[in-house]
């Protein structure tokens, strides 16, 4: 991932997922709070099998914050998901 | 636990501590009351067949109607606790760690049976298997012992167990899970004997021969267990309500068939003596696509008919192990021929066991 072309202070989101139902509750948890929120962010879901497995993840859905993997395999509450979107 | 004396508690703390109580007030109540529900699901059952609905004990509707309301009830309880803790298994189950430890301890064919054991208690989840696999390529971990995972992860699964502990009882359920992770275990050891790297897809290919010891690691998971609680129990009970309707068109046909097929029906065809019955029972299975949780009410019909335990856990391992659906995703990580050796191999290892069971049981 490139990341320089991105506007300082905004959030690059990538939820990982091969289409499974979880993959898709966490794509519509993530959208829904950063609209809640009204954060700065790109949400992305990668659906791509090659370019889940760069991030090392093993077990989807996960969420990648700014190129770092915060959760893998399950879906967060909404209270962990809000201390991962906003700090 | 620190001895040094906590502030006065913020107004979020309080929030979440009323919370976890709250949490552990409904488990202690609904715990106890499903347990007592399981225990006394006959005289319920009685209950609802003879005095609500006022049907004449004996009959063949009478019969049907109580295997169906008994089992339907007794199944649902046991995947609803069953899928909770295997949650709470996997929730905890340090992966990336075992994926280290696979790769770089020596432990004489030990391995194969930790692969398979971990493909067993994994939750299956068709989407999470191909990222499992390429994370274990990946990680330096030999192809055979990638396919132990491979195989007893659709084949030993929550809902498979807890239909099994529901319709056949506790020994046939150890027997049906811990044949399984042997099958794996024997599966995994057997191809990758094989040498069958080069049937890899390209870019498996490639991974594997860049394949470096990972050991990255990201965050610590934090959340506390009893925060973790209320999510992994809301999981167990998503699972009940996917399977459900399987459930009860599994259970309703079964109950059909129990009442009203005549006592010894499929002995004639499918009895242990007819060497054919197992494997025309595992080439039937594997076209087959259907949830565990619809077949094994269908197949305790046929054992309490006559066929053979054997025949019958051949048959449920060959359906849930093997499908089309799992070729196809498996497609993305391996060449057609591959997945034929995969496949076939693994129906020749069912059949075998399905023979042992026979002669043995």
């Amino acid at each position: 991932m490139d990341y320089k072309d991105l506007k300082p202070g905004k959030m690059e989101l990538l939820v990982l997922g091969t289409g499974c139902p979880k993959c898709k509750a966490l794509d519509k948890a993530v959208n829904e709070l950063v609209a809640e929120l009204d954060l700065q962010a790109n949400v992305r879901k990668v659906e791509d099998i090659m370019e889940i497995m760069q991030f090392g993840v093993m077990r989807t859905p996960a969420l990648v914050v700014n190129g770092k993997v915060v959760v893998s395999g399950r879906i967060p509450n909404k209270t962990e998901l809000t201390s991962f979107l906003t700090r | 636990m620190s001895l040094v004396k906590t502030p006065l508690l913020s107004a979020s703390d309080v929030l979440k501590k009323n919370k976890r109580i709250r949490l552990i007030a409904a488990i202690s109540l609904v715990l106890p009351a499903l347990l007592l529900l399981y225990y006394f699901l006959v005289p319920i059952a009685d209950f609802f067949i003879y005095e609500l609905f006022g049907l004449t004990s004996g009959t063949h509707l009478a019969e049907s109607l109580h295997f169906f309301i008994y089992d339907t009830l007794k199944i649902l309880i046991l995947l609803f606790l069953i899928s909770s803790l295997m949650g709470v298994v996997n929730a905890y189950f340090p992966v990336e760690r075992l994926r280290v430890y696979l790769a770089t301890k020596k432990m004489y064919g030990l391995q194969y049976l930790f692969a398979s054991f971990f493909g067993a208690v994994t939750p299956f989840c068709s989407c999470s298997s191909i990222p499992l696999f390429i994370g274990f390529v990946n990680g330096g971990i030999p192809l055979g012992v990638t396919f132990s995972f491979l195989i007893t992860s659709p084949l030993v699964n929550e809902v498979a167990v807890a239909m099994f502990l529901g319709l056949f009882g506790v020994k046939a359920t150890l027997i049906y899970a811990g044949s399984g992770i042997l099958l794996g275990a024997l599966g995994g050891f057997f191809l990758g004997k094989l040498k069958l790297d080069r049937y890899l897809s390209d870019w498996v290919k490639q991974i594997q021969t860049n394949s470096a010891q990972v050991s990255q690691q990201w965050e610590a998971e934090k959340t506390a267990f009893i925060d973790r609680l209320p999510g992994i129990i809301s999981e167990g009970w998503n699972i009940v309500r996917k399977v459900l309707v399987y459930v009860l068109i599994g259970i309703a046909i079964g109950a059909a068939m129990h009442g009203f097929v005549p006592e010894n029906f499929f002995t004639g065809y499918l009895s242990a003596d007819k060497w054919y019955a197992v494997p025309l029972a595992v080439i039937l299975a594997v076209p087959m696509y259907a949830n565990a949780a619809g077949i094994v009410p269908v197949i305790q019909v046929f054992v309490a008919k006559g066929v053979p335990l054997g025949t019958a856990i051949a048959f449920m391992m060959a359906v849930v192990g093997l499908s089309l659906p799992e070729a196809t995703l498996l497609k993305k990580v391996m060449t057609w021929k591959l997945i034929g050796i995969f496949f076939g191999t693994i129906s020749v290892f069912i059949v075998l066991l399905g023979y042992l069971f026979n002669l043995i049981l």
